[in-house]
């Protein structure tokens, strides 16, 4: 806190005088002032350093020669193939956590049965496992050596280091995103319409479509958001599951990391403002949806 | 089975269908992933497990690890709360993008993170600080990682306390300081360690942010992840579970601690 706080303590301390009312409260309101703005320039100050000039500097660097040399980072082979096959594994493991992420929140919040705290924190416990652990986890399952692993080779099923491993590891961490959006809204929209919608006899899939569904949009798409941020950046246990094969199953953050690790800085950081264009545009869609749910309040 | 009563609807809470590919999902990608690396950690039993968790570099690791996230989370409940103070309670240009600014560590990926703090704080920094390959990195990168959430837990809580509290103290005479101590940090601490829970099992697991900036070296700067990495790659896939699986107790005991703290805290407060 700022020293200049003393004054108004001296001042706030004799209320009992009225007299000195007057002259200490301009005193007051001058500590109030220096103590505001002096914790303004820290917080902002944190930020700047923290946040603000490490993006702005990759930014500056990636373009600090004009567009000339960033054209063919970007539009090299490997880093098409990094970006599209990025975009194929989110493509497919969002909508799955999306249909999961609903019809968890559905049973955490309406289903009435034992077990389900035990459920609710099996939920959240992505939230606690290291990336890598995530990796080891698949590998020990459906790896060669794994548990499915004789099963798998028998029937011709590759899932690791290949796309369905991939899906499953970037599936995994971002795994509670949705029914933790979802689960609030759905307990403040109640169960009055839907047992109305079922007394004038809609099906449960009609009280669905039509009113729990349109209920909870936002939050579900709050939820899709922040998965797919999640997703799209998924690094540590994608890096274990895929093998990392350049042109194969080099997704963009490990393509990043690839660049990096042999010296093409020019690439890697064409490849991460890439990533970080499309971290914006995810901060101004949730600012957008923050409007539709709850302001000031967002995120685990 | 289509015309449920209102009650019964409640009570099933989704068809049987329903509730068995949601068991499945879940089974494929949490429920049997965990139990085969609590298998894998066992398999030679308990001084097999406790031979690889006592191994030097990886006692190294964890500790390192733990001490590194004990830092970053205490900074974190002191700048996160500031800046959450400052961003309901005080009114300047700009206020709503710095706002939404908050988050961009949750959208931006991990690898990209290192990336970006390297640009700056690495070799050729235009401020003269170079951290890379330093402990001081992992501190960075973590706190990078996890600034959002006693930002976010603090702030709702914030915005709902009270004004007049605080102006009744000042009016009896309690100087700022004692209004913090006494009024604002008592409401808020159940959310600061709600976010500092938070903040800390991500610290500890955290990896993709750390393995460009960290160098990742053995007794020096390898972190907890980083080490089962290498245990991964060099195919010791049993030391590889045991150290994950000290990590991932570390992060449950960690959280459920503070949950119960938590609790017991807001039940003295109010």
């Amino acid at each position: 806190m700022s020293s200049s706080a003393s004054g108004a303590v001296a001042s706030a301390r004799a209320p009992l005088v009225p007299r000195s009312r007057a002259p200490s409260r301009a005193a007051d309101e001058r500590a109030r002032r220096a103590r505001r703005l002096g914790l303004r320039a820290i917080a902002l100050g944190y930020l700047a350093l923290l946040l603000v000039a490490p993006v702005a500097m990759i930014f500056y660097r990636t373009f600090e020669h004009g567009l000339a040399p960033v054209w063919p980072a970007v539009s090299a082979a490997n880093a098409q193939h990094a970006f599209w096959l990025s975009l194929e594994v989110v493509a497919i493991a969002v909508p799955l956590n999306t249909v999961f992420g609903i019809g968890i929140a559905l049973l955490l919040e309406r289903g009435r049965f034992r077990g389900r705290a035990l459920l609710g924190m099996l939920i959240d416990l992505p939230f606690a496992i290291s990336p890598v652990v995530v990796g080891l986890a698949l590998v020990l399952v459906y790896g060669k050596t794994g548990w499915f692993g004789n099963w798998l080779a028998a029937n011709g099923i590759a899932v690791i280091f290949s796309v369905p491993g991939m899906v499953l590891a970037t599936a995994v961490v971002p795994l509670p995103f949705v029914a933790r959006e979802t689960i609030p809204v759905l307990h403040e929209l109640g169960t009055d319409s839907e047992q109305a919608a079922a007394t004038l006899g809609a099906s449960r899939w009609q009280t669905f479509m039509r009113i729990t569904l349109p209920g909870i949009r936002w939050g579900v798409v709050y939820g899709v958001v922040l998965t797919t941020a999640r997703a799209l950046g998924e690094f540590g246990a994608v890096s274990i599951v895929s093998g990392r094969i350049e042109g194969q199953t080099q997704t963009l953050p490990l393509y990043v990391q690839d660049r990096f690790e042999n010296f093409d800085i020019t690439g890697a950081y064409a490849a991460a403002v890439v990533l970080a264009l499309l971290a914006l545009a995810t901060l101004l869609a949730m600012n957008l949806l923050t409007r539709h749910t709850r302001p000031g309040e967002a995120v685990t | 089975m289509r015309r449920l009563s209102a009650g019964a609807w409640r009570a099933r809470g989704g068809s049987a269908l329903g509730r068995g590919l949601l068991g499945i999902y879940l089974s494929a990608l949490v429920l049997l992933p965990v139990s085969a690396v609590l298998a894998k950690s066992t398999t030679g039993g308990a001084s097999a497990f406790w031979r690889e968790i006592s191994n030097p570099e990886a006692v190294a690791a964890i500790k390192l690890t733990l001490v590194v996230s004990a830092i970053v989370v205490v900074t974190n409940a002191v700048f996160g709360t500031l800046i959450a103070w400052v961003l309901v309670r005080d009114e300047f240009p700009g206020k709503r993008i710095v706002n939404a600014l908050i988050d961009l560590p949750f959208a931006l990926p991990t690898i990209v993170a290192g990336v970006v703090l390297l640009a700056l704080y690495g070799k050729g920094s235009p401020m003269g600080i170079n951290v890379a390959f330093t402990r001081a990195s992992i501190a960075l990168a973590l706190l990078f990682v996890t600034l959002p959430f006693v930002v976010r837990s603090v702030q709702p809580v914030l915005h709902e306390l009270d004004v007049s509290m605080e102006e009744a103290a000042a009016s009896l005479g309690a100087g700022p300081a004692t209004i913090l101590r006494r009024i604002v940090l008592p409401s808020l601490t159940p959310a600061i360690i709600s976010g500092v829970a938070l903040s800390f099992a991500r610290a500890v697991g955290e990896f993709g942010s750390l393995v460009l900036i960290t160098g990742n070296l053995p007794f020096k700067t390898e972190v907890g992840s980083v080490y089962v990495f290498g245990q991964i790659e060099s195919d010791n896939l049993p030391g590889a579970a045991a150290v994950s699986i000290v990590l991932l107790l570390a992060a449950l005991a960690v959280l459920a601690a503070l949950s119960v703290l938590s609790r017991w805290r807001s039940g003295h407060v109010v």
